[in-house]
């Protein structure tokens, strides 16, 4: 039987497979950059040449224009700091109480049964829904709109953090119990970072929830922040500084959730 | 081995109640190991040998009967037990893991250290000692279940199938790795185990055990002398012969509940 490879040494096969896929790699890793740039390009073009109506979607290279003439104006630095400020002070707000919340009713089983029916009552309810009696109560200014982020940040935060504690893999528990934990050790050592993951993944949530929460409240009630930017800027038919505002946001979501990614995987080096 | 009995079971019975049909997983048990001794609680999987082992690690409460477990000295722990496959916590490294019933009974920091170090050096795993779990073979994460039983220094050590996961190769290697720690440490070892081969390379005793109810029904004594080679235990007629009636009876066993079961 005739060999037709037996002119290349095995290593030179599998060398020519290896650059094949490092090939492939390369292709995938254009590809996700390219979607974006493609879109926007198309947009441009579509824009610039009438096809779709430029009064509605302005050329993305105006909406840049605007962008760079908002931030000389000044103008949108402080309505990005006072959203940035209501977020991080809401998120806070709901994260803290809603680890506690949850980890107490993960530990304590007649805890969890006594509040998790008013937890399942409650979640339903958009907090939004309830901003008129927010503002009723905490008036018109920041602390208003903390208090609806925190009221829709914690309840994944509750739900992922009882879920976490209560799904940790009863081995552990029998090991802890075994080799003589405490009270103390057994909270520091097995729940809490056998919770941890599940925990996190609430707390991602709640950093999306967040940022859909805050443009909500601002355009509802504020007279401040990225939501009121858009807001008023459709009102005028101001639509190249509305797109502003949402790209924005876009933009700060993407960079929350790199972020939080990236806690994550410092704090559970062990996954 | 001295005479002194370690662990006294008497008429120990647990039950486990359910709505439809309670179960009688242990039916009066009584026995005797004494210290040093190395005994394997063989038997077909629902007997309830996992139940016995739960009750002495303190995990399960009998419904009637006692045990006691002898103290030689009040600092000690009196148990520690060496968990199936999944026993070794994930967000520990494997030195927190084998530190981890020192640090749980507070000890001071330098015995912790040192205790810990000894174990880690004894069972191979000192390269290994700032990994995670996720990072160890099967092998190696058994190792550190038993590092850290053994630095724990209990009264006596538990084990409940620590080898069943294991390929026959690391299997042999482990066992000749935990009776050299048993022999230097001279602790009373009650294994459990539904491997005839496995029992009979370690024992000093085999209890065997029936299903449902759960009863201790024969005590074979294993008389061959340590250092036991598992071709030595193939090639000696006597060997040869318990394996085979532990072996009938396993299957008198697994045969009796199947019938039971139709």
């Amino acid at each position: 039987m005739e060999d037709t490879k037996s002119h290349y040494s095995p290593f030179e096969i599998e060398q020519r497979e290896w650059k094949k896929r490092q090939r492939n790699e390369r292709m995938k890793q254009m590809l996700t950059i390219a979607s974006p740039v493609f879109l926007l390009l198309l947009w441009e073009f579509l824009s610039r040449t009438g096809l779709i109506d430029i009064r509605f979607f302005p050329p993305p290279s105006a909406i840049v224009s605007t962008f760079f003439s908002l931030i000389a104006s000044g103008e949108i630095v402080s309505h990005i700091g006072i959203s940035m400020y209501r977020i991080f002070a809401g998120f806070l707000l709901g994260v803290i109480p809603g680890v506690i919340i949850g980890l107490l009713m993960g530990l304590y089983s007649p805890v969890r049964h006594f509040v998790s029916p008013i937890v399942m009552a409650l979640m339903p309810i958009p907090t939004l829904a309830l901003l008129p009696i927010i503002i009723i109560i905490f008036g018109i200014g920041d602390m208003s709109k903390v208090v609806t982020i925190a009221g829709s940040v914690f309840f994944p935060v509750v739900i992922n953090t009882v879920a976490g504690v209560i799904n940790i893999d009863k081995i552990y528990l029998d090991v802890a119990k075994n080799y003589g934990a405490g009270r103390v050790n057994f909270f520091l050592k097995i729940a809490l970072p056998g919770a941890l993951p599940v925990m996190l993944e609430g707390i991602q949530m709640g950093q999306a929830i967040a940022l859909l929460t805050i443009v909500a409240a601002e355009m509802m009630g504020a007279t401040s922040g990225i939501g009121y930017l858009i807001w008023t800027s459709y009102k005028a038919f101001l639509l190249q500084e509305m797109y502003v505002g949402l790209i924005l946001i876009s933009f700060f979501g993407y960079l929350f959730s790199i972020l939080l990614r990236g806690i994550q995987k410092k704090m559970l080096p062990w996954r | 081995m001295s005479n002194k009995p370690k662990i006294i079971v008497t008429n120990l019975t647990k039950a486990f109640y359910k709505k439809q049909g309670s179960v009688t997983a242990l039916d009066d048990i009584t026995l005797t190991i004494n210290e040093g001794e190395f005994v394997c609680l063989v038997g077909p999987s629902g007997c309830g040998k996992t139940t016995l082992l739960r009750i002495l690690a303190g995990l399960e409460n009998p419904s009637i009967g006692d045990f006691t477990i002898a103290t030689d000295n009040e600092d000690r722990p009196l148990q520690s037990m060496v968990f199936q496959e999944r026993g070794i916590i994930p967000w520990l490294t494997v030195e927190e893991n084998v530190a981890f019933g020192l640090k749980m009974r507070h000890m001071p920091k330098k015995v912790i250290k040192e205790r810990t170090a000894y174990y880690l050096k004894k069972t191979g795993l000192d390269k290994f000692s700032s990994l995670y779990p996720k990072e160890l073979s099967g092998g190696m994460k058994q190792r550190v279940s038993i590092a850290r039983a053994f630095a724990n220094d209990p009264e006596i050590l538990l084990m409940d199938e620590p080898f069943a996961a294991l390929d026959e190769q690391n299997k042999f290697i482990l066992q000749a790795e935990l009776l050299s720690i048993w022999e230097e440490t001279g602790k009373t070892v009650l294994f459990i185990t539904h491997s005839i081969d496995e029992a009979l390379l370690l024992g000093d005793r085999i209890l065997l055990m029936s299903s449902q109810p759960g009863k201790i029904i024969r005590e074979i004594n294993v008389e061959m002398p340590r250092p036991r080679r598992i071709e030595d235990i193939r090639e000696d007629s006597v060997m040869a012969a318990q394996f085979i009636e532990i072996w009938h009876h396993l299957q008198e066993e697994v045969q009796r509940s199947r019938r039971e079961e139709d």
